[in-house]
């Protein structure tokens, strides 16, 4: 095997990065609506859970597709983006990380969902009638309660984030140095048959999921604190 | 104390929780058979639950109002509520769980009642800091008496609060609930299916039977010791 080249580490470098950016821009989003699936009943519940689950069984590409309509010059994501900013989203480093979030957020939800479900209600119950607000309840109660599947969830999108190809594909395109990610890395290298060089991506790319995947599972076998 | 509870509904599985009743004794006693709505009462009062219809007034305060769509927060009711399971914050320690009132009350509220004071009526000082898992049955029921009592309550709710101990443990538990009485002046609604702890603890005794109130006197109107010292309800 080649010496891994400083461009290798960059591309690995920049794909966790975008990862991190993209599940962070998901996480309060996320546990916000995983809360309202799991605490509350309202009108269009069903639908906003069929809707949010979307990308997780589309093809990756179509919800690209979808992406780069709404986020393209023309598009009504991307004018306003641009208007607000003076700066493109499309073929971007934005581009990637919006990708990512979105292919993301559907793990995100329902694990934040299943974790807050998880919390018996009696002890919000209790709170309120403490004295604690509705606010204070969920910052004191049941998010300390809910957080280690809640970090497990995040450490879970992130993965699935590192992952993420067809729809970044799509709205980011593969530009070395400005959108390329491992998995587009990998694709181009193997159609150019540089085998050699896409087999060092590989083994970064399994060894970072591999390390989010064992983390999300240990925060979730951890005794609970009793 | 002063609870006026009119025209309350509450449609549960089987039939609706149907009552009607102004209470004001030092602990007024809820008995029935499970699954006659004593819990379903309780939230109802506590605000954690909606009833259909019905209004509820504590001393002069509305709490609810079904018909005008009025319901008053849980927590600007100052009840207080200690569930069957006692519900104590796993992830806090006794200290935590008895100082949760301090730290989440209302700006400007002056609990009347000591965390000091507290600690030494119910025993617990030496509980302070051990986390609620290690906490023995008796003791956990001890902290969740303390952590409702330092909320400074007009009225504490105790959801068959004894119901996981043994004989034995709800004799030495029993005599805490007295103090609280007796001591605080905190006038409670006592839910329970146990009649030697209603007898040993309240001055009114409510009857419910499928969501309604069908006895009330004082307990020994309603129970007789047999075999002492333990008692049955009397034949109605």
């Amino acid at each position: 095997m080649p010496p891994v080249s400083p461009e290798v580490w960059q591309v690995a470098w920049f794909t966790t990065w975008v990862a991190a950016a993209g599940t962070a821009l998901i996480l309060a989003p996320g546990v916000a609506l995983g809360w309202l699936l799991a605490r509350r009943d309202w009108r269009g519940k069903l639908l906003v859970e069929t809707l949010v689950a979307l990308p997780l069984v589309m093809p990756p590409v179509a919800t690209g597709l979808i992406l780069l309509k709404l986020l393209g010059r023309r598009g009504i994501l991307g004018h306003a983006f641009e208007r607000l900013f003076g700066t493109e989203v499309v073929f971007t480093w934005r581009a990637v990380v919006v990708a990512t979030a979105v292919m993301s957020f559907p793990l995100l939800v329902r694990t934040a969902r299943l974790a807050l479900e998880g919390v018996n209600p009696r002890y919000e119950q209790v709170a309120r009638t403490l004295g604690a607000g509705p606010w204070r309840t969920f910052w004191t109660i049941t998010l300390p309660l809910a957080a280690r599947g809640l970090v497990a969830g995040a450490v879970l999108a992130f993965a699935r984030a590192l992952g993420e190809f067809g729809a970044t594909i799509m709205v980011a395109g593969f530009i070395p140095g400005r959108t390329a990610t491992l998995s587009t890395s990998i694709y181009h290298l193997v159609q150019l048959s540089r085998d050699d060089e896409a087999w060092g991506l590989l083994a970064i790319s399994v060894g970072l999921a591999f390390g989010a995947l064992w983390l999300s599972e240990w925060l979730l076998r951890r005794r609970p604190p009793a | 104390m002063n609870l006026e509870i009119t025209g309350l509904r509450l449609p549960l599985t089987a039939f609706a929780l149907e009552v009607d009743a102004r209470l004001g004794a030092r602990v007024t006693g809820v008995f029935g058979a499970s699954g006659a709505g004593k819990t379903s009462l309780l939230e109802v009062v506590a605000g954690l639950r909606r009833p259909a219809a019905g209004r509820i007034v504590l001393d002069g305060d509305l709490l609810l109002d079904a018909g005008r769509r009025f319901a008053l927060a849980p927590e600007r009711r100052r009840i207080g509520y200690v569930p069957q399971d006692v519900a104590l914050f796993p992830h806090l320690n006794v200290r935590q769980n008895l100082c949760y009132r301090h730290a989440a009350g209302p700006p400007g509220h002056r609990p009347e009642i000591s965390y000091a004071h507290v600690v030494e009526v119910l025993n617990l000082g030496d509980l302070a800091g051990r986390r609620v898992g290690s906490l023995s049955g008796g003791e956990r029921q001890r902290v969740a008496f303390g952590r409702a009592v330092l909320a400074s309550p007009r009225l504490l709710l105790l959801d068959e609060p004894l119901d996981g101990l043994d004989t034995e443990l709800k004799q030495r538990v029993i005599p805490y609930l007295v103090t609280i009485r007796d001591e605080f002046g905190i006038p409670m609604l006592y839910v329970s299916h146990n009649a030697d702890e209603i007898v040993a603890l309240c001055d009114d005794v409510l009857l419910l039977d499928r969501g309604r109130c069908t006895r009330r006197g004082p307990p020994a109107a309603l129970f007789t010791a047999s075999p002492a010292p333990h008692y049955v309800l009397k034949p109605g």
